[in-house]
């Protein structure tokens, strides 16, 4: 081995070191687990269009996606070209925002669509080492940090009757080293359990047979681990390693109409099922049935998801951010703020971010009594995406461009 | 810089892990790429020879990008980004070579997306491509080439001081415009300019049809079972239909230009319900072509007795060329029987019960065809 090669290995090796996936990152749709919560605090309350960016830096193309950040890196994907053809990954240097790296695929599936979402509206999902990118198109794809192409499926190859022309909006999770696939749809519906390090499945599940933009979430227990979907016809919790079933709640069981839309809220021991009102069930991973301890809190609306956070529920409304008691449903205030949201409000110490469809973000203190606006930040810009934070920064990813909110360096 | 250094270790790891009788040539490791299967099947093997062929750096671009194919996209997704690893770190070490690079763009037997590829590099390379390549690419087989040229035309067109200039320029962007966006633009610029267009000819628009309804969809019951249009095709012949009502072919003449056939109005709105749609194409010869064919209902395609489409999705959208379906054509006279299946949902969206259809080339530029009246003794 040459003096280059050791010292080029060498430098691989500390790399590698870093790349422990830190609690402050943000490697998933809404976060860890998909819970929209950092622990982190005094992230910035106030910036405008070009005041208090750490850097803005331009994307190929759309995305509904959003940006997922670990170890160093920012991944964010996004699609182009004719039809939304072209998909892309990107991966920026958390710090600089300088662009790492960029690979581009063409979609294998159908890219029709409603015009309001597109082909990269599931966000990916990273572990530090590798970010896995799912496309609306069954377009999946393994990165790793450095952009080595770890694997590659097209789905629809795979399973060519999948469709969804409203367009795919699911994100994939991870549990340990199993890629959590939803792909519940109008035609080969399915979830899939994936071997991260080789794009081969563990397991496969067929599903009913309906559109569905619900994202999973993981829902911790001790030293288990269990993964929730939801769709409109049913709320089922797998083991990600088999696919087996813990337990699953029909909705005709819970006599409700499930969001196909907005995902579950996972924290504080419960989860929280969307269905015009929400369900809160504490759930039991050895397989037991979850028990449901209320329902109500209703008045969310649109497609923004809810959070579970210290004892509260969350949810967004198209004019109003809406908070519950966690443990009876009860409403405890309301805080009139400017919507529409495409995007699910995120929770950073005790300070709430909602990001509306114009870029205005609405910074909200969370009190016991009330929430008090803190700071209405205009960017001018479309947003669809669900803000991400991690290390102090604050992202937002917009049709044209990545923010990264946050001191200088 | 970090970049470079990240992805040069990488370069370096993946050579010094592995023997050399491992690493192979080049061609036998684009083969081992090759061989990817569905579901994840060789992803192992084809991932140890993509790194491989990315730490054999330039010398390996054209070979990778003259092994795509068009019409493998799982290959193409893996050979992609073994270039664009390549040439990101060839760019900053200044040793992409625009000569290879124009070389792959100009040899129109390589893949159109590999072309694509190429050029994208090599304007990163020479800002001068555009226009030195472009003007003569109105043809090109690859869609993303031809269309880029086509907007350039459409642009110089829009710019034009003089009536007869942009006239001209829209013209001759016309000749190489498939995409139904950039044609309908071009020819609303046009039809200001006086000039008509003929947007069902140049889509290459089937517009007669022989249709025949209804047949039971209750409940989905339909999907999967063939009713006697789709065991043999004769318009002079009739059904007992769902309900017990009688079923006959009605010739039908779309006059949109877009081949729209709404079937609500013809036959009223049906719920539960198969329409055929049935359309004789004669062809001048045998050839590969490409029916682009869209419907808001489920819908199977037929061609000469043979499925060659199935897709059961209901009112999910319907944008022209949604589904593009490859075929082979034979000289003379075909049949191409559409099932066109309503299902039963009550929202005020989901209603509608309609398709279109046109066949063309790769690019979606028409093929020449005609349709002609049902062959006596059906088909």
């Amino acid at each position: 081995m040459s003096y280059t090669q050791r010292l080029m290995m060498s430098l691989s090796l500390v790399g590698l070191l870093a790349l422990v996936s830190a609690a402050a990152d943000w490697p998933a749709f809404r976060g860890k687990d998909g819970s929209a919560i950092t622990p982190e605090a005094d992230l910035p309350v106030k910036w405008g269009k070009e005041e208090g960016l750490r850097y803005k830096v331009p994307l190929p193309g759309r995305g509904l996606s959003n940006p997922v950040i670990a170890a160093g890196r920012v991944y964010v994907t996004a699609c182009s070209g004719y039809r939304h053809r072209r998909l892309h990954v990107l991966c920026f240097d958390e710090t600089t925002g300088k662009k790492v790296w960029e690979r581009q695929f063409e979609a294998t599936g159908n890219t029709a669509c409603h015009p309001t979402t597109n082909m990269a509206a599931p966000t990916p999902v990273t572990d530090g080492e590798a970010v896995y990118a799912l496309f609306a198109t069954g377009d999946l794809i393994a990165l790793d940090r450095s952009g080595v192409l770890l694997w590659y499926r097209s789905l629809v190859g795979d399973y060519p009757d999948i469709t969804n022309q409203v367009g795919m909006a699911s994100s994939p999770t991870l549990a340990g080293d199993v890629l959590l696939v939803p792909m519940e749809n109008a035609g080969d519906s399915f979830t899939a359990g994936i071997d991260k390090k080789t794009g081969v499945n563990f397991w496969r599940s067929k599903r009913t047979r309906e559109t569905t933009w619900c994202s999973p979430v993981v829902v911790r227990q001790g030293d288990k681990t269990a993964v929730l979907f939801q769709t409109r016809s049913e709320a089922t919790l797998v083991e990600p390693q088999t696919g087996k079933v813990l337990w699953k709640k029909a909705a005709s069981e819970l006599e409700a109409d499930l969001s196909a839309i907005q995902s579950p809220a996972v924290g504080d021991g419960l989860v929280v099922l969307s269905a015009g009102e929400l369900i809160a069930l504490k759930p039991d991973l050895q397989g037991g049935e979850p028990k449901e301890l209320w329902r109500g809190a209703p008045g969310g609306a649109g497609y923004a998801s809810p959070v579970l956070h210290a004892g509260r529920v969350y949810r967004l409304s198209q004019v109003a951010l809406l908070c519950f008691d966690a443990a009876t449903g009860k409403e405890l205030w309301r805080e009139r703020i400017t919507g529409p949201f495409d995007g699910s409000p995120v929770i950073a110490g005790n300070r709430l971010y909602a990001v509306n469809n114009k870029g205005r973000t609405t910074v909200i203190e969370l009190g016991d009594k009330k929430g008090s606006v803190l700071a209405r930040n205009d960017i001018d810009d479309t947003i669809q995406a669900t803000p991400a934070i991690a290390n102090g920064c604050i992202y937002l990813r917009s049709d044209k461009y990545l923010y990264c909110i946050g001191p200088k360096k | 810089m970090k970049g470079y250094l990240a992805a040069a270790s990488v370069l370096v790891i993946a050579v010094s892990l592995l023997t050399a009788q491992e690493a192979g040539d080049t061609r036998s490791l684009i083969e081992r790429i090759q061989k990817v299967g569905r579901e994840g099947k060789g992803n192992v093997e084809a991932a140890k020879a993509w790194k491989l062929l990315v730490a054999q750096g330039p010398t390996a671009i054209e070979p990778i990008l003259t092994a795509m194919r068009d019409d493998d996209l799982t290959v193409v997704n893996w050979l992609r980004p073994a270039f664009e690893a390549i040439a990101e770190s060839a760019l900053e070490q200044n040793q992409l070579s625009a000569e290879t690079l124009e070389k792959i763009v100009a040899n129109t037997k390589n893949a159109g997306i590999a072309r694509r590829a190429a050029y994208e590099w090599l304007v990163k390379l020479d800002d001068s491509t555009p226009s030195r390549l472009l003007p003569g690419m109105l043809l090109d087989p690859s869609p993303d080439l031809r269309r880029e040229a086509v907007n350039r035309f459409i642009d110089q067109a829009a710019k034009a001081t003089d009536k007869k200039e942009a006239q001209e320029l829209y013209r001759k962007a016309l000749t190489g415009a498939a995409d139904p966006e950039q044609v309908e633009k071009i020819a609303d610029a046009l039809g200001k300019l006086g000039d008509k267009v003929d947007l069902a000819k140049h889509f290459g628009v089937i517009s007669d049809w022989y249709l025949v309804t209804p047949f039971d969809h209750r409940d989905g019951i339909g999907w999967n079972k063939a009713y006697p249009p789709e065991q043999r095709v004769d318009v002079t012949a009739t059904y007992v239909g769902k309900n017990g009502k009688q079923a006959s072919w009605l010739a039908h003449k779309t006059s949109d230009p877009r081949g729209l056939v709404d079937l609500n109005k013809i036959f009223g709105p049906l719920k539960g319900t198969i329409a055929y749609a049935c359309a004789f194409i004669e062809s001048p010869e045998t050839r590969v072509a490409y029916l682009r064919v869209s419907s808001i209902n489920g819908l199977k395609v037929f061609l000469n007795g043979k499925e060659v489409f199935a897709r059961e999705e209901y009112h999910h959208g319907m944008p022209i060329d949604q589904y593009t379906i490859r075929v082979t054509l034979n000289q003379g006279v075909n049949t191409l029987l559409l099932k066109v299946c309503q299902n039963e949902q009550t929202e005020k969206w989901a209603q509608e019960w309609k398709f279109q259809a046109r066949l063309c080339d790769f690019v979606g530029s028409a093929v020449p065809f005609k349709t002609v009246p049902a062959p006596k003794g059906g088909k």
